[in-house]
């Protein structure tokens, strides 16, 4: 095998870590009083925190030169859809006991869920189009369908921000890193069109 | 016939607390009357003692608390475990994460504690509290815990009623609000000195005084016999059982009498979220959330434990006079 497959394969196991150890917690009865929203805050925190591991990738390709990462941002993005996905799934069973009805008036009433819903909504359509074939088929559109990322990622930190109750760290911390992890490619986006006008 | 009635558990939990009242009332003639011997033991204990050796004090708490008044009543709910009680707390003086109080509280110091009472009453000064132990009865009581996230607990504290205490310091005509405050010290209290904190540290809780002085108004010193264990509130904090948990302020280190509505934190924080009155109340929503329902806790996994929320957390029988003819969409 190449060292390429070698790096994926820890790649994968290390993403999956996360779940191993919520997994063990909950097997084992350590989350405490209410392990629903224990389970719940983890897979979405672990959601935001592999958005912003893919979309680290190409800031660090750039400048750390860091070129090596690059074929491994796919399997970062799949596993922030994946988490995303685990989130949804364990705030639909445990905390709403899969009372569906009760989903839809979460969704309006709490506008955090409101905000966060279509972030899903964006990685999953991400995630379905992630393949080379789909890559092939979508050409130019594929990489302005994958911009959409930002605006996933801009949801999910309002979505986090809205439900500040007592501190402000998480929401600032996730702030920053959005804030630097977008301004990095608006700054290049600005490079780029002054560039452009040079040349014309 | 199978008939289900929705109020059926609100009054017979509700009726405890009026029955509880009558049999204080009967016993105390009847000690009058009779030999003081007259008591039986089993009385005079309470009956939700841990096992755990958690939660410690200094002799005079915990003999005080092993000598309470137990609830005679049959309790409908089930209680909450000790060990969720004490290790899922909302105390953000030690952290913002539900499980940080259990974690860091250990460097509060509960023992020797002080009360500074002030305000518009005849008796003001400091006072130890273990003087002010000495002239209360500590009774046991089983209330239900609504936080205002939409979760509940059931549990069973020891304490004495406020309104025996505040009685003692005569407070005056002018005396229409009762403001407290909370141990301000970031030597102790880790978080306080957290620059994301969203309340303004110390924080401050008030009752209206005819909300203070209600029977079920609780100052309590211990958690299912034993004394508070610090993430609780140790030693001295408030259970107000018809509002939402953030009312029932911990760790009170002042008492004043006002005349004017005292500020309180959640309030000062967000004041359309969290209003100064914030009983429980299934038709008034949270901004953010609804309150019609709630996770009692612990609340299984595949299995969510969601109850209905009752108006003034079912104690609607003994406290809805308070609110007579106020717009409780308002005074929120």
């Amino acid at each position: 095998m190449t060292v390429v497959w070698w790096r994926r394969i820890a790649i994968f196991l290390l993403a999956l870590s996360p779940l191993a150890f919520i997994t063990y917690m909950t097997v084992t009865q350590q989350l405490g009083a209410d392990p629903a929203k224990t389970i719940v805050l983890f897979t979405g925190e672990w959601a935001i925190y592999f958005l912003f591991f893919s979309l680290s990738v190409t800031p660090l390709v750039r400048l750390a030169k860091w070129r090596w990462l690059m074929v491994h941002r796919r399997m970062l993005g799949l596993f922030a859809l994946f988490y995303a996905l685990c989130h949804v799934a364990s705030y639909l069973v445990f905390i709403l006991g899969l009372d569906l009805s009760r989903f839809v008036s979460e969704l309006v009433k709490r506008p955090y869920i409101t905000a966060g819903a279509p972030a899903v909504l964006i990685l999953i359509a991400l995630g379905v189009t992630s393949t080379k074939g789909m890559m092939r088929r979508l050409g130019k559109n594929w990489q302005k369908l994958h911009r959409l990322v930002y605006v996933a990622l801009f949801l999910g930190w309002v979505h986090v921000l809205w439900q500040v109750r007592s501190s402000y760290f998480h929401a600032v911390l996730f702030g920053v890193i959005t804030l630097v992890l977008l301004g990095i490619r608006f700054y290049w986006h600005r490079q780029k069109l002054q560039k452009q006008k040079k040349a014309a | 016939m199978l008939i289900r009635s929705k109020g059926r558990l609100t009054e017979n939990d509700v009726t405890p607390e009026s029955i509880y009242r009558d049999r204080r009332r009967f016993m105390q003639l009847a000690l009058a009357g009779t030999a003081m011997a007259a008591t039986p033991l089993s009385q005079a204990k309470p009956g939700f003692v841990t096992d755990s050796s958690a939660a410690q004090g200094p002799r005079w708490l915990e003999e005080g608390i092993a000598g309470a008044q137990a609830y005679g009543q049959e309790v409908k709910d089930k209680l909450t475990p000790y060990k969720h009680v004490t290790s899922y707390n909302n105390f953000y003086e030690f952290g913002y994460d539900k499980a940080d109080p259990a974690e860091h509280a250990h460097t509060l110091k509960p023992h020797p504690w002080q009360v500074e009472v002030s305000g518009h009453a005849e008796k003001t000064g400091t006072f130890n509290l273990e003087d002010i132990l000495a002239k209360v009865d500590l009774v046991e009581r089983v209330y239900r815990l609504r936080c205002v996230e939409a979760w509940s607990m059931v549990i069973p504290w020891v304490g004495f009623e406020l309104g025996q205490l505040l009685k003692q310091f005569a407070p005056t005509s002018r005396a229409k609000y009762v403001a407290f405050e909370t141990l301000h010290a970031p030597d102790q209290m880790r978080a306080q000195d957290s620059v994301f904190s969203s309340i303004e540290w110390p924080y401050v809780e008030g009752l209206r005084m005819d909300e203070a002085m209600h029977p079920l108004t609780l100052l309590a010193v211990g958690l299912y016999g034993k004394p508070v264990p610090n993430q609780n509130g140790a030693p001295l904090r408030l259970v107000v059982p018809w509002k939402y948990g953030f009312k029932s302020i911990k760790s009170i280190v002042k008492i004043s009498f006002t005349e004017q509505e005292p500020p309180t934190s959640w309030n000062i924080s967000a004041p359309r979220e969290y209003g100064f009155y914030a009983n429980v109340n299934p038709s008034v929503s949270h901004p953010r959330w609804s309150q019609a329902t709630e996770r009692r806790l612990p609340s299984g996994l595949f299995s969510p434990n969601i109850i209905d929320t009752q108006m003034f957390n079912g104690y609607q029988e003994e406290v809805a006079d308070l609110y007579k003819g106020m717009d409780l969409t308002k005074y929120y």
